[in-house]
């Protein structure tokens, strides 16, 4: 007859260990570093395991990569705060970026290694969206849930992520878009 | 539906959010908007982009293992959790003192940005503790005799403990190159285990509390205590090697 524990560990294993890929994912992408991702991603998971007697059912890939993205910010303000420091928004939110042809992102030409650098400047917030939801394709009630902010907080890094990207694919940094100037209808 | 909230809603209608009411009012404003509909287009693009770059990092195996390891949960394949399929013929001390340096020179390797100049210090460093009767300058187990013996050769003077009741023989220290500047290395051993404790002055005051990190196999616990840096290294284990520093900060 097996104990308390060892069904526990059966079922932790069942549900939760999984979703690995995942966690490691997110937590290469936060810390931006292969060995801290699999530091990050160790700890958690023992830390799972402790909370796991108060996981109720659902989605416990959500549940796990909600554990993943704390671990991965109490991490980095232990060793690495000076990573956490926000880089500046270059987007200047109410303009046009008038004239920029979908061609120009160059879908099949882009770079892995451009894409890649451009979402690894981003901030970490937005990284963090951009990331649970272009690689994980998890919801924005998913994101929400996980990165402990209001959905409408989810759709503004989300859209603001995204625009730095496609200012970075596009070369967009030299560029000064134009202010909005026709009539709205 | 209005071309400013439009912007506002696209990505979230791209993405399958919206509602339906406001969903059909974006697609008919679509039909009507130029701007947007580019707008639109460049949205989809970004998306596709993203898609096509594969920048979805893989685990790598070993990482479940630990993890499996950690839990208590059995692990699938039959490789042994500290098992180095590198294992040199030569035991001692020489061997795990080389290795220990390599991987912590890989550790401090990773942790810097710029690792040009650190990988030549890295490798100078590594090369001279290959030379056999290099890993140990100092062969004594009298703290009394390894710490005066760092006096003359290093600008400080670290801390040299006996831990011999609690079982870490002190078997004597060396000098070696980290970060583009000479330190001290106190060698202990428990039971087969090298641990080698790097020492060197910190830059800052501050005191920090001891980190714990794992690389391939070894152990590595760091803190800064009282403008000393310390580095403990060793393939003991990590409850130990806990003990080990423990007792070393007290």
């Amino acid at each position: 007859m097996r104990s308390l524990e060892q069904d526990k560990l059966a079922s932790f294993e069942r549900a939760v260990l999984p979703h690995l890929g995942a966690a490691y994912n997110l937590a290469r992408w936060l810390t931006r570093n292969e060995h801290d991702a699999e530091d990050v991603a160790q700890e958690a998971y023992m830390r799972a395991f402790k909370f796991f007697g108060g996981f109720r059912g659902g989605d416990s890939r959500s549940w796990l990569l909600t554990i993943v993205r704390n671990t991965c910010y109490t991490w980095m303000n232990q060793n690495r705060s000076r990573d956490l420091t926000t880089v500046l928004d270059e987007e200047i939110h109410t303009v046009e970026s008038e004239g920029l042809d979908p061609e120009a992102l160059l879908l099949e030409k882009v770079n892995s290694d451009v894409l890649k650098r451009a979402l690894d400047e981003l901030s970490m917030e937005f990284r963090e969206a951009v990331v649970l939801r272009e690689l994980e394709e998890m919801s924005y009630k998913e994101i929400a849930e996980i990165s402990g902010v209001p959905l409408g907080t989810v759709m503004s890094r989300l859209a603001r992520g995204r625009k730095q990207l496609q200012q970075v694919l596009t070369g967009g940094k030299g560029k000064r878009a134009r202010a909005s100037n026709f009539s709205r209808p | 539906m209005r071309c400013k909230d439009t912007r506002e809603l696209i990505g979230a209608y791209i993405d399958g959010e919206l509602d339906l009411a406001r969903s059909l009012d974006i697609e008919g404003h679509l039909l009507e908007c130029s701007i947007c509909s580019r707008e639109s287009d460049n949205q989809r693009s970004l998306h596709r982009a993203i898609k096509s770059a594969e920048l979805y990092f893989e685990a790598p195996p070993a990482l479940e293992k630990r993890i499996r390891t950690g839990l208590g949960l059995s692990i699938r394949s039959e490789a042994k959790r500290w098992s180095l399929s590198w294992r040199w013929p030569i035991a001692g001390a020489s061997v795990a003192a080389t290795v220990a340096i390599l991987l912590f020179a890989a550790l401090m390797l990773n942790r810097r940005q710029n690792g040009d100049l650190l990988a030549q210090d890295v490798v100078s460093s590594h090369m001279r503790s290959l030379i056999p009767g290099h890993t140990i300058d100092v062969l004594s187990t009298d703290q009394h005799t390894v710490k005066p013996w760092f006096n003359g050769r290093l600008d400080f003077s670290p801390p040299v403990k006996d831990l011999t009741g609690i079982g870490f023989n002190l078997t004597g220290g060396r000098l070696d190159y980290v970060d583009s500047r000479p330190v001290a290395v106190v060698v202990y051993t428990r039971r087969l285990h090298t641990i080698n404790l790097y020492i060197w002055p910190s830059n800052t005051d501050a005191n920090a509390g001891d980190a714990a990190t794992a690389r391939q196999g070894y152990n590595l616990i760091h803190w800064t205590k009282e403008g000393m840096i310390f580095w403990a290294v060793s393939d003991l284990n990590t409850s130990e090697l806990h003990d080990f520093v423990k007792a070393q900060r007290e």
